[in-house]
């Protein structure tokens, strides 16, 4: 609340500086216009800038840094009754005494004797570094403001090149936005990075990257944190593959086949219907899919394989009757189809737009030789189309790889190392979701691992997404 | 092709020598080859409209009979026995209903309470709050009979849309016979009353399938793709117009460029971990609110809204901006008086598109906590929140079959708001896109 009344004035201070600074250019070039370097409105423009932007900035700053800072300064001192808990437990005392102090709830943490003293001391504490915190950004960002006017004001005059100076402003605030571009890729690197390497320290990359068993749930005990090959991420991959395998045969054949239909024999009707009924299924959320593939999908698949199951019970293939009887509504092959489905798009706008790029004289010179247009799609577009559509396929893979939804609501939650399509797996993206949500402890290993599924599936997809922007740039030019 | 055309060009037709009659064969076996190459295309093409149909049919034909509700009018008689002056709020107004509904049925409750329980099983608590509610307002009611209109039970509701049916064995469906029968008996003498659902419009998530709705899942999305836009939209645009017009071409940019590639092809998942470890663990900004969903997606759809103002930026022809140049405005000017408003039109319609996308997504707001139940509209942007395809996700985990039902109605709502979207993105490219 003060900090937008504070913008408010600010952005008042600063409509005023426009006005002062415009009429001020005017008034130095003796009440005629013309002769100022650049239109009234520039000199207005640098007074309101140097007036409100600092400022501004600062501000900003400090509503997002100041609880940070606040942190900081009230952890500084940690007197001996709070520093005999234990780590977590620390953390709540402080997180109490900040609640407290702002008036919300605490946990549920009863504090007595010494500790409830120390608590007391600490709200006290908390309080006053709010109200020191809260007030030196006010106050020195008032500082900045009228110093930041004063500056600017005295420098206007009929020679001063306002102009170029707004626009460096506006240049610096143009680069800025496409460093945070930058920035996110640094902060997801940052902090994938962080919290992995945090997990790694528990337990060993090795165990993790090349162990067969996962079960973090049993990891969750003190005693057992340790306990070897229970963040093994073997099958995690190993089903992240099964599923990724069954979509990409799904999507593949049908959207490049697909793609080749619309580029080179559906006529200008047909296109501009196809098209876009192709891109309302690729509009279409993940969430969606997930609840068709978990609602629809995997019901009528279960019940198709059961009744396959039910005709061979008793005949010669009686085991693997009995086996698709007892078929689960979640199996890897539900989740693979219908990823497949959401794919489809993907897979064939890319591979269109690479097929429509390969250039006509091509196919006409493979007509004047009497090919056929089927034989000039398979013996001259296609190659020529190559790099482009292994690059699609590649980043389709990308895709399935990192698709959360469909795999969360339509795949188990079974860790398993198997290649049966019938059967339950569990993907990489499935377990981040299941160790984040509900109730997380930050410290322990089973949250953190997360972290580290996150960073490899973060290092597979970026591989994936590089090989494939490398073929393309390297292959593209040979045919314009 | 030598003469393999000539012999039906003559009237009379020479015989074919023994090469001809192998060129012949070639001919059909690879027009065999064409034909069979165009079905599988078409095949290709078919498939595809046909999961698009059985998906979007399924959604539509498990979600439509959510829009229709029934609801139940009964004459309740508040007995002053029964009804606590000094604690309104602690009075059974289930029992009341139940007692109401028991007379207009023409039974008696026994000594267990059973008759009664399975009269409440029909209704929704929905009736007893608005007695509450009544009575709260005018204490003198006590001792009259008044009409409450309300909902009913999901399961009595499902039973008269058809989706409980009377031939399921008795053990597999949430309601006996008798039920069925009371049921029968209400919708004859006509106190039953099916309607627009506009409940579902009204309510937001309950825990109870009948009095569940969309509203704080719409306003949820609807705060959060706010902020979503107000981030990605100023921030996306000026970086596009630094890289496409004003960036010296050098390594940096390039690095940049690359960068922006690889960032929309990161999985959402990915920025939810982001999202997690830097606004909630590090910048302490509240779970599940709005704000760090909006920052989450503008995060996500920076990179997408970056590449399509540098696609609309490069279809502006470089004659504009020589013509600008020519005649004394600076750079800066050039650019944002003549550049950008002509390719104002491209930009709007990429950022619509990532707004759309933006709306859909789901994982990463399941990492930044927004799986929790909320019952009500988010009180502000730092409030607990909850936005359509978490919702999605939250009901279609329930097990009640009633909601199931209503995760489809849901999904319509929310894929009615994307197609809106769509919509509007493709109208302003076909109204004010140039081609120059």
């Amino acid at each position: 609340m003060l900090t937008w009344l504070s913008l408010l004035f600010l952005a008042l201070f600063s409509g005023a500086a426009f006005m002062l600074g415009k009429r001020r250019a005017v008034k130095t070039a003796g009440g005629a216009p013309r002769v100022l370097h650049s239109l009234p409105g520039y000199y207005g423009s640098y007074a309101a800038l140097w007036a409100g932007a600092p400022a501004a900035l600062l501000l900003l700053l400090g509503t997002t840094f100041g609880g940070r800072v606040e942190d900081a300064m009230l952890q500084a001192q940690r007197p001996a009754v709070v520093q005999s808990l234990d780590v977590d437990r620390q953390d709540v005392f402080f997180s109490d005494a900040q609640a407290i102090a702002q008036g919300i709830a605490p946990s549920e943490v009863t504090y007595e004797g010494e500790l409830k003293a120390a608590l007391d001391v600490k709200v006290a504490e908390a309080r006053r570094i709010e109200n020191l915190v809260r007030f030196s950004v006010l106050g020195l960002s008032g500082v900045l403001a009228l110093s930041g006017f004063l500056l600017a004001f005295p420098r206007l005059s009929a020679d001063f090149r306002a102009r170029n100076r707004v626009e460096g402003w506006v240049g610096g605030l143009l680069m800025a936005s496409s460093i945070a571009a930058v920035l996110t890729t640094l902060g997801i690197v940052l902090s994938l990075v962080w919290e992995s390497w945090r997990f790694f320290q528990s337990i060993s990359p090795i165990d993790f990257l090349f162990g067969t068993v996962w079960n973090p749930q049993i990891a969750m005990r003190a005693d057992q944190v340790a306990a070897e090959g229970a963040f093994g991420a073997v099958p995690l991959f190993a089903g992240t593959f099964l599923i990724m395998l069954i979509a990409m045969a799904v999507a593949a054949p049908v959207g490049l086949y697909s793609a080749i239909y619309l580029s080179e024999y559906a006529n200008r009707p047909v296109r501009s219907v196809i098209k876009p009924l192709l891109e309302v299924l690729a509009g279409v959320p993940t969430v969606v899919y997930g609840f068709f593939a978990a609602l629809t999908v995997g019901p009528l698949f279960r019940a198709g394989f059961n009744a396959l199951g039910a005709t061979m019970v008793g005949g010669p293939l009686d085991g693997v009757g009995q086996y698709l009887m007892e078929v689960q509504n979640q199996m890897a092959l539900v989740a693979g189809v219908v990823m497949g489905i959401m794919l489809i798009p993907f897979v064939s706008s890319l591979s269109d737009d690479i097929i429509n790029a390969v250039p006509q004289s091509l196919r006409d010179g493979s007509y004047a030789m009497g090919a056929t247009k089927s034989e000039t799609v398979k013996k001259v577009v296609l190659p020529a189309a190559l790099p482009g559509i292994m690059a699609a396929m590649l980043l389709a893979v990308s895709r399935a790889v990192g698709e959360t939804m469909i795999v969360t609501m339509a795949a188990g939650l079974q860790a398993k190392l198997t290649v049966n399509p019938l059967d339950t797996v569990t993907t990489v993206t499935v377990q981040i979701v299941t160790l984040l949500t509900g109730d997380q402890e930050f410290d322990s290993p089973k949250t953190l691992s997360a972290f580290g599924l996150g960073l490899t599936l973060f290092v597979v997809t970026l591989g994936l997404n590089i090989i494939a922007l490398r073929i393309v740039q390297k292959y593209r030019e040979q045919y314009d | 092709m030598t003469d393999a055309a000539q012999p039906a060009v003559g009237s009379v037709r020479a015989p074919l020598t023994a090469q001809q009659v192998a060129m012949e064969a070639r001919l059909k076996k690879r027009h065999r080859a064409e034909t069979w190459f165009k079905a599988q295309g078409l095949a290709a093409i078919i498939v595809a409209m046909v999961f698009l149909v059985v998906l979007v049919g399924r959604i539509v034909g498990q979600g439509y009979s959510t829009f229709e509700t029934h609801t139940l009018s009964v004459p309740v008689y508040l007995n002053p026995e029964r009804i606590d002056t000094s604690d309104l709020e602690g009075v059974n107004y289930d029992y009341i209903v139940a007692e109401a509904m028991m007379k207009k049925l023409g039974v008696v409750d026994d000594d267990l309470g059973l008759v009664s329980g399975k009269v409440m099983d029909l209704t929704s608590r929905d009736l007893g709050f608005q007695l509450l509610n009544m009575l709260k307002a005018d204490k003198s009611l006590i001792g009259k009979t008044i009409t409450v209109t309300g909902p009913f039970k999901a399961d009595a509701d499902l039973y008269f849309k058809g989706e409980i049916k009377r031939s399921t064995p008795q053990e597999d469906r949430k309601l006996d016979d008798q039920q069925l029968n009371w049921l029968d008996q209400l919708k004859n003498d006509g106190s039953v009353k099916s309607g627009f659902n506009f409940a579902f419009f009204t309510h937001s998530d309950s825990t109870e399938p009948e009095q569940a709705g969309v509203l704080g899942a719409v306003v949820g999305s609807a705060m959060m793709l706010l902020i979503t836009a107000l981030i990605a939209v100023p921030m996306g645009v000026m970086a596009a117009v630094y890289l496409e017009e004003f960036a010296p071409k050098n390594r940096w940019t390039d690095v940049i460029e690359v960068n922006i590639n690889n960032l929309a092809a990161v999985p959402s998942i990915v920025y939810g971990l982001l999202g997690l470890a830097l606004f909630i663990n590090w910048l302490h900004v509240p779970r599940s609110s709005p704000l760090v969903g909006g920052l989450v997606l503008a995060l996500m759809a920076l990179p997408t809204v970056i590449i399509a103002t540098r696609s609309a930026l490069k279809a502006v022809p470089p004659s504009i901006r020589e013509a600008a140049l020519g005649v004394g405005a600076s750079k800066t000017q050039t650019v944002f008086h003549h550049v950008l408003p002509l390719a104002m039109p491209g930009v709007m319609t990429g950022a619509i598109l990532s707004l759309a996308h933006a709306l859909g997504e789901t994982a990463p707001l399941l990492m930044i906590g927004m799986v929790s139940f909320v019952p009500g509209v988010p009180e502000g942007f730092t409030g607990a929140a909850t936005v359509l395809p978490v919702q999605v996700f939250i009901w279609e985990n329930a097990s009640e079959r009633a909601f199931h039902e209503r995760t489809a109605a849901a999904i319509i709502v929310l894929l009615v708001f994307m197609i809106v979207m769509n919509a509007a993105a493709v109208i302003l490219r076909r109204r004010f896109e140039r081609r120059w």
